[in-house]
Parts: structure tokens; C-alpha cells; sequence
């Protein structure tokens, strides 16, 4: 009996460890080989596939680089940055306003808001396209950041309304009687108490806008105001042949993102754990 | 007056207190107030909402943006959208996504979240976690583009590990096959995405108290009944909002298509998205690719009122 469930919990642990062992494989056995690409030769590339390179040299990310790529990051750090900072403003602004003030229609503005959460950016394509050729819009920073800002404020209206409703009504009433404004109790009280969620969308937004493809696809012709995604795309139709020079663009576009995902990742996942789920 | 009853009590200053030191539940709500909603307001109804009106407007034409040419087709481009096979194959494409997102993404990462969650270091499930969420954070693009080279017919990875396998009779151009093409991309989807589905599934059930699972240990019932029984059922709300958020992505996927095939071998991976792009700037048909976007954003609303009413049948609000 005893060793009968011992041997049965034994095989339990084993295909446990098995499935998660696995699955790290899976994930971090391709990113190495993505890297190790970037450090190949042409020939090397068109080799073994197992093979490691003969010597790891840094031509290849620097010409990568010289290439388009230093030029495709300005402008997705820029994009990334200023579309981020506008959502979260005006999103939390808006979450304030549907959890903590007295509304008329609450109800029908807060479905207004978060229905655009299901609505696909395709669906907009070909009218935006049309409007922002008649405002000027069509092939500008202004136009991409404009686009990154509206199309990621219901989700992040969505997050950051649920984790305000979990915030004590007390708090609010506290500063009333202390004579606060609504406006400095949003700057003094809600917003500090918020910051696990505005990480936790600073993170998801900064994402997203990093990664965004279709927008800057449509939106942008010919080189200037390419960013990382469709740089990138180019650059693997341009260089049909440099594959080396596109992995390291690769790695290059996906190692920020990483990175900025282990340094924020404790306050990430404290975020989603009050937002989400609600 | 002091042996009031204890259920009364807080009742009591519950009230009195809503009536003195509330002013904001009492208050009337204020047209004057509606300045919190302005900025989100007007920035959604210039670059969504009035958009996907003009959209539906659109989609009765038959015009070219660039030429200007333009004429009232009425329904024309709807007829043509219900008899063209690429349109019906794009559809096809976005649901075997859907389908074979809700596996891998719902359950799959349910499954697997709650297997990590299983594991007692803390450590060693912030570990795992993280690593499966890596992909998550590389781009659909980044990830696109490599799995467009692993996919590879000659140096590609896959080929090369099948054949270390014994299985080099099933190598093949995984992309470029018009049975295998959708479900290649889709394949890396689930890889780049699961890590972010088994994360909030994590969340969920860390929500979960440890004393059910006690309880059920001590009366003698495995993880696996405790699974079905205790974390299933928990965390249904955050399975039906991964349902829907999984089903709608599906159904707007372009990304990963459009790097890794573009829509081809011969429309075989096109997708609603890609079928949109290619009709309206490829071939200049802008109202057919109006057209194509109206029935994307039908099937959405449908899905979400879909979702909305079985939420509301289980009663749960978000």
C-alpha cells in the first residue's frame, strides 16, 4: 500500500517536472538558436541549423545597426514612450471620473468606453487611412502616436477601473472632509494608491506599442518613420540574402522588451493580480 | 439603548453615516462632471468610433482612396464578399485559430498554470513563469520572423530536429504548403502566447485560499479531482474573460499572417484581416475591404454579446 502510493506520487512528480522541463525547452531553446544566428555567417546559417558559430563577432549586430535598425529604435522608443505616457494620462483620468465621481450615465459612458476594447483596429483601417490623408496625418509621427494612444485606452480604462472599484470608498470621504477637491484627491490619494496597476499598464502599454505592426505598417511609407516591427520586415525582404544581419536586428528589437519585463516583473504581476479577474 | 443588538449596530451607523460624512453618494450626479470623461470621449469617438460608422458607409461604394473615383454600389460588395472563396477561406482560417487558441491558450494554460502553481518552491514558479511568459514580451514580429526561419524546408530547425527523431519522411515546407501554412502560423502563436495566459491563470488561482485544498486533501481527494473540483470552477470568471479576449484576438489576427505568408501559398493562410489589407491596399477595392471589415466587426460584437449574456446568466460583473 505505502509504497504502491509513494511509487504512484513518484510518477506524478516525474511527468510534472517532464511537462515543465519540456516547456522551458521549448521557449528558450529557439530564442538561443535566434541568438546564436545573429553571430553566424551566411554559410554557417545555411549549415548544420544545430551548429554553433565559428566565432562571435559583433559585425553583424553593428552593421545590423548601421543598417536602419539604430534609426527603426529612435522612432519606436519615441513612439513608445509619448503613446504610453498619453494613454495612462488620460486613462486614469477617465477611471477616476467612472469609479470616483457622480456621473450621469455612468453605466452607458463606461460600456462606450470599454466596447472599443473588442473593436479590431482593421475594422477603422480604410476610413483612417482616408481621414488622415485629408488632415495631413497620413505618413507623421503625430498620426502613429495618435493611433497607439486611442486604440490602447479602453483596455487600460478597463484595468485600471476595476482595481479603483476595489479601492475604500473611506479614503474619498476622508479627503472630502479634509476639504480636498476631486482633482487633488485624484492627484494626492487615487493615483499613488494606484501605482501597482499603472505598472502594470505602463508594462502592457509599453509592450504593445513596441510590438505594434499594422498602424506603422499602413500608416507610414518609404523610410524616415519605420519602426522596429516593419524595419525589421523590410529589412528580410531588402536583404534577401544578409539572414545573419536580420537575427541580429532581431535580438536587438526583442532584448529591451526582456529586459524591461524582468525588472518590472514583481509590480507586473502584483497589478494584474488586483486588476484582472474582477 | 447599550444591549442594542450586535446585527442592528452597524446598520445603524452605516446609515447615519451615509447621511452626515457622504456627501458624495448623496450628491446628484453633475453634467459638470463629465470633464473626467472628455479626453477618453473625444479621443475614441475621433479615431474609433467615428471611423467604424464611416466604415459602414463606406462599405456601399465602389471607390479607390487614391483616385477618387467613387460611385454607390449598394449592396454589391456584400453579395460578392458571401461568394468569394478566399473570404470564406479567411473565415475558416480565423476560427481554426479561434479553436485552436481556446485548447491551447484557455485550457491548456489553466492546465498548465495550475501544474506550475503545483510546485512548492516560490522561487522555482516565478521561474518557470517568467520563462514561459519571455516570448510574450519578444513581438509577434521578432517571433513571426523566427519561426518563418525554423520553418525553413532546408536549414530550418524543425526539418532537422524531425529528422534527429527518425521522423524525416513527415519534413516538408511547413509554410509553404497549402495544408499545412495556417497551422504552422498558428503554431507560433500558442508558443509566443501561452506564457501570457498561464500568467493571469497563475494570478487567479493564487487568489484561490489554500484551506479548500487542504480540506480536500485530508479527505483523501487528488490533485486531479482537486483540479476539476476546486481550481476549474474558481476561476471560471477569469476562464470566460480569456475566452473571449483569446476568441476576439483570433478573429483579428494579421500580424504573424501577413510576415510569415502574407496570406499565401495561393490564399491558403489568408486570414480576415490580411484578406482586408490585401483587397483595400493591395488591389485598391477599398468599399469590398469595408465590406470585409463590417463583417469582422459583426462577428466580434457577436462574440461579445455572446460572452456578455452567458456572464450575465452566471452572474458575474466586471
Amino acid at each position: 500500500m505505502v509504497t504502491l502510493s509513494n511509487a504512484g506520487r513518484w510518477l506524478r512528480a516525474a511527468l510534472v517536472w517532464t511537462i515543465l522541463a519540456a516547456l522551458v525547452i521549448a521557449v528558450l531553446y529557439p530564442l538561443a538558436w535566434m541568438i546564436s544566428n545573429g553571430f553566424k555567417t551566411n554559410a554557417e546559417l545555411f549549415g548544420n541549423p544545430f551548429a554553433l558559430p565559428a566565432s562571435w563577432g559583433w559585425g553583424n549586430f553593428a552593421a545590423a545597426w548601421q543598417q536602419g535598425v539604430g534609426s527603426f529604435v529612435l522612432t519606436s522608443v519615441s513612439l513608445t514612450v509619448l503613446a504610453t505616457v498619453l494613454t495612462e494620462a488620460i486613462s486614469a483620468w477617465a477611471a477616476f471620473g467612472l469609479t470616483r465621481v457622480r456621473i450621469p450615465l455612468n453605466r452607458g459612458f463606461t460600456v462606450l468606453i470599454l466596447a472599443g476594447l473588442m473593436l479590431a483596429p482593421t475594422v477603422a483601417l480604410v476610413p483612417l487611412v482616408k481621414m488622415f490623408q485629408s488632415l495631413g496625418l497620413y505618413n507623421t509621427f503625430l498620426g502613429l502616436l495618435a493611433l497607439y494612444t486611442a486604440f490602447r485606452i479602453p483596455f487600460t480604462v478597463f484595468l485600471m477601473r476595476a482595481y479603483m472599484l476595489d479601492l475604500p470608498r473611506e479614503v474619498d470621504e476622508a479627503a472630502a472632509i479634509d476639504g480636498a477637491s476631486k482633482t487633488v484627491t485624484f492627484w494626492r490619494i487615487i493615483l499613488p494608491m494606484s501605482r501597482p496597476i499603472i505598472i502594470t499598464t505602463v508594462v502592457l502599454n509599453v509592450l504593445t506599442n513596441w510590438n505594434e505592426y499594422l498602424f506603422a505598417m499602413v500608416f507610414t511609407s518609404g523610410t524616415g518613420l519605420q519602426t522596429l516591427p516593419v524595419g525589421l520586415a523590410d529589412l528580410m525582404s531588402k536583404n534577401g540574402t544578409q539572414y545573419p544581419l536580420v537575427f541580429a536586428g532581431m535580438v536587438m528589437a526583442a532584448l529591451p522588451m526582456v529586459i524591461l519585463f524582468f525588472f518590472c516583473q514583481r509590480y507586473f504581476v502584483r497589478g494584474l493580480a488586483g486588476g484582472v479577474g474582477k | 439603548m447599550t444591549s442594542a443588538p450586535a446585527s442592528v449596530r452597524p446598520a445603524v451607523a452605516g446609515s447615519a453615516r451615509a447621511a452626515l460624512v457622504r456627501p458624495d453618494r448623496t450628491a446628484a450626479p453633475s453634467w459638470r462632471n463629465i470633464i473626467w470623461l472628455i479626453p477618453a470621449l473625444a479621443v475614441l469617438a475621433v479615431f474609433v468610433y467615428w471611423p467604424l460608422l464611416q466604415n459602414v458607409a463606406f462599405s456601399f461604394l465602389k471607390w479607390n482612396i487614391y483616385s477618387g473615383s467613387q460611385s454607390f454600389v449598394g449592396a454589391d460588395n456584400y453579395v460578392e464578399l458571401a461568394s468569394d472563396p478566399v473570404f470564406l477561406k479567411a473565415l475558416a482560417n480565423n476560427t481554426w485559430y479561434a479553436a485552436i487558441s481556446i485548447v491551447c491558450q484557455v485550457f491548456g494554460a489553466l492546465l498548465l498554470a495550475a501544474i506550475v502553481e503545483s510546485v512548492r518552491s516560490e522561487r522555482m514558479r516565478r521561474a518557470f513563469r517568467s520563462i514561459y511568459f519571455i516570448p510574450s514580451a519578444i513581438s509577434l514580429t521578432v517571433a513571426g520572423l523566427l519561426f518563418y526561419f525554423i520553418y525553413q524546408p532546408q536549414s530550418g530547425l524543425l526539418n532537422a530536429f524531425l529528422a534527429n527523431l527518425g521522423l524525416g519522411q513527415y519534413a516538408q515546407a511547413w509554410l509553404g504548403h497549402e495544408n499545412t501554412s495556417i497551422f504552422a502560423v498558428a503554431a507560433m502563436s500558442q508558443w509566443q502566447g501561452f506564457g501570457y495566459s498561464v500568467l493571469l491563470f497563475s494570478v487567479a488561482l493564487q487568489r484561490i485560499p489554500v484551506e479548500l485544498y487542504e480540506a480536500a486533501a485530508i479527505d483523501g481527494i487528488g490533485p486531479v479531482r482537486q483540479f476539476f473540483s476546486i481550481s476549474m470552477p474558481l476561476v471560471r470568471e477569469m476562464t470566460g474573460l480569456m475566452m473571449i479576449v483569446t476568441v476576439s484576438g483570433a478573429f483579428q489576427v494579421f500580424n504573424e499572417v501577413m510576415v510569415m505568408t502574407s496570406g499565401g501559398p495561393n490564399n491558403s493562410s489568408q486570414v480576415l484581416g490580411t484578406w482586408l489589407y490585401h483587397a483595400g491596399f493591395v488591389t485598391n477595392n477599398f468599399g469590398y475591404a469595408s465590406a470585409i471589415g463590417v463583417a469582422v466587426f459583426l462577428i466580434t460584437l457577436a462574440l461579445a454579446a455572446l460572452q456578455l449574456w452567458v456572464s450575465r446568466k452566471r452572474r458575474v460583473e466586471w
